[in-house]
């Protein structure tokens, strides 16, 4: 994991010949030889927001559609049974990812929020009584609090917060006191999408868990930058989201711990999902199936099962140690511009950097960077709560993947510098 | 296809560095809050009426150099304007920036200083940024009493 301050930062000459053959790499993601505004090259740092797709993945869903396209579980033809085959081996492929026992724990959603509403809507609607509580943390993406809101609202519980430092650290005495007997569920992100932080998921679900509470993970930040394993990391669901781990959209992946899967009633129902229907009432199938109602993304499985093959083939400690790389560099030139201000500091960070400039916009930052090729975020990024906590509207964020050259930084930091040029 | 130059306009970079009318109003008789939930901007307009005629215009808010100038100078604008002509110049201004119309162009639209928002039309995120101000307006102008 990389750290905020510290590194420095590495010579140029560097991202020729890094870890990964970054030239080999960037020609197996086409966009990223495209150009765009006036035939500026791409420069691509919006991957907090979502990954670009190299070349196998975006073959094998058309291989798929072209030659093997059929619904699963229905024929007895031979395209159908392929196909059938194909998913449940994209369903292995993602439990051995991320360290599942089962790939039987391994649900398919549409997306990182479609995993979480379904731990709220089937778990948390059935299990949760008034006097109960529900703990979040100030820093969450608004996937993992709005369901936990909306639940507690259904079912009389108390959603609380865990505060954070100034540094975008979660504040672990805050924790402690909240984190308490009447907690049923502690749902925290594993990466924050707005500072990058990388909480301690490990250490406080076993403080958790030792307090009788259920611990979801929102993994959509870590799954595509940090090797991730459930059982080490002693969560009882994990979520994640396949479009930003190089897969295609529509795609999501629940982990959920067996026997917690075993307990919950479906939240949609359909086809698929049933053991047993009569026009009165019907048993359900047990996990996964029981909640995949409907057709599922078949080809967009396939895409992902594509992506963690790519993963894997590069390396997560390579892409881990590349991307530390990129940030302490960025952070070294981008905090070094006058007037420049990083938010979120943390000792532990994945490759975020969110920033805001004095007296100018993000949104204004943002546009400059886009005249030059630079594809960043600018806005609250769907955490409002930490904006208000951390008294400010919206930053300017650059995210990183694997991917990304050392020069594609200098590109930010010296546009960064013209926006300020700009709007002195 | 605009350029980044045509979206900041010099004017509109001067009236972000210092925005006219840019104070709370105590004796307003029609006030509004404008939000952009999808970036966070905020901002809160007051007004002066007497009778149709729009007397007083002032802001105040966060956001961006667009939605900023677009505030600082929709409130020249419409001093001394009447209601429906404070209307007429939100609709051809709307028109402006989403592309319906060109600046001076053969529509005959007069938009005076506004036209320098006329960059806006090339980038359709920005078109949010610089009505938001002119929506907020049309708020206030319905809480303040008719006559």
């Amino acid at each position: 994991m990389a750290t905020g301050t510290g590194s420095p930062p590495a010579s140029p000459s560097r991202s020729a010949a890094g870890p990964l053959d970054l030239r080999r790499i960037r020609a197996d993601f086409p966009i990223l030889s495209s150009a765009v505004r006036d035939g500026h090259r791409l420069v691509y740092l919006d991957n907090a927001a979502t990954s670009q797709k190299p070349r196998p993945v975006i073959d094998a869903m058309s291989r798929f559609y072209a030659g093997e396209n059929a619904n699963i579980h229905r024929g007895l033809h031979y395209l159908s049974e392929r196909a059938t085959a194909a998913y449940h081996a994209a369903r292995e492929k993602v439990a051995g990812f991320l360290g599942a026992a089962s790939s039987s724990e391994i649900v398919f959603t549409r997306g990182t929020t479609e995993a979480i509403n379904l731990v709220a809507q089937s778990w948390g609607r059935n299990s949760l009584r008034p006097g109960d509580e529900v703990l979040v943390t100030v820093m969450e993406h608004h996937a993992n609090l709005l369901p936990w809101q909306v639940v507690c609202e259904q079912t009389g519980a108390r959603l609380r917060a865990v505060a954070i430092t100034d540094q975008g650290e979660l504040d672990i005495e805050s924790f402690d006191r909240l984190i308490t007997e009447r907690t049923r569920l502690f749902a925290v992100g594993h990466v924050s999408n707005a500072l990058g932080t990388v909480n301690p998921v490990g250490e406080l679900a076993a403080r958790a868990r030792a307090r009788g509470a259920l611990v979801l993970v929102d993994g959509a930040q870590s799954a595509p930058h940090l090797p991730v394993d459930v059982v080490e990391l002693g969560c009882d669901f994990f979520a994640c989201s396949g479009h930003k781990m190089l897969g295609p959209t529509g795609i999501g992946v629940l982990y959920g711990r067996m026997e917690l899967l075993e307990a919950m009633p479906p939240w949609q129902t359909g086809g698929e999902m049933i053991e047993r229907v009569s026009l009165e009432r019907s048993t359900w199938a047990l996990p996964p199936a029981r909640f995949e109602a409907g057709t599922p993304p078949i080809a967009e499985a396939i895409g992902l099962a594509a992506a963690i093959d790519y993963v894997e083939s590069v390396g997560r400690q390579a892409i881990e140690e590349w991307e530390r790389e990129l940030l302490a560099r960025a952070t070294e030139l981008v905090g070094a511009l006058p007037g420049a201000r990083l938010v979120g500091t943390a000792r532990e960070k994945a490759a975020v950097l969110s920033f805001v400039l004095e007296g100018i916009h993000p949104h204004d930052v943002g546009a400059v960077l886009d005249d030059e090729g630079v594809a960043v975020r600018a806005g609250h990024h769907c955490a409002q709560p930490l904006m208000q906590r951390l008294g400010i509207p919206a930053t300017v964020r650059a995210s990183f993947a694997f991917y990304n050259t050392l020069e594609e930084v200098d590109t930010l930091a010296a546009g960064v510098e013209r926006a300020r040029k700009v709007f002195a | 296809m605009s350029t980044l130059s045509e979206l900041y306009q010099n004017v509109i970079l001067e009236h972000n560095r210092s925005p006219r009318n840019y104070r709370a109003m105590e004796d307003a008789d029609g006030r509004a809050e404008g939000n952009n939930p999808l970036c966070g901007d905020q901002l809160t307009v007051w007004l002066k009426t007497d009778g149709e005629i729009i007397s007083d215009v002032s802001f105040q808010g966060l956001g961006c150099a667009i939605s900023r100038a677009s505030a600082s100078l929709m409130t020249g604008a419409l001093k001394g304007k009447s209601r429906r002509e404070a209307e007429e110049l939100f609709q051809r201004f709307h028109r402006l920036v989403t592309g319906e119309s060109t600046a001076g162009g053969n529509t005959g639209e007069t938009l005076g200083k506004l036209a320098v928002f006329s960059g806006v039309a090339g980038y359709p995120s920005r078109v949010k940024c610089a009505s938001l101000p002119w929506h907020t307006l049309k708020a206030a102008l319905e809480s303040a009493p008719q006559r």
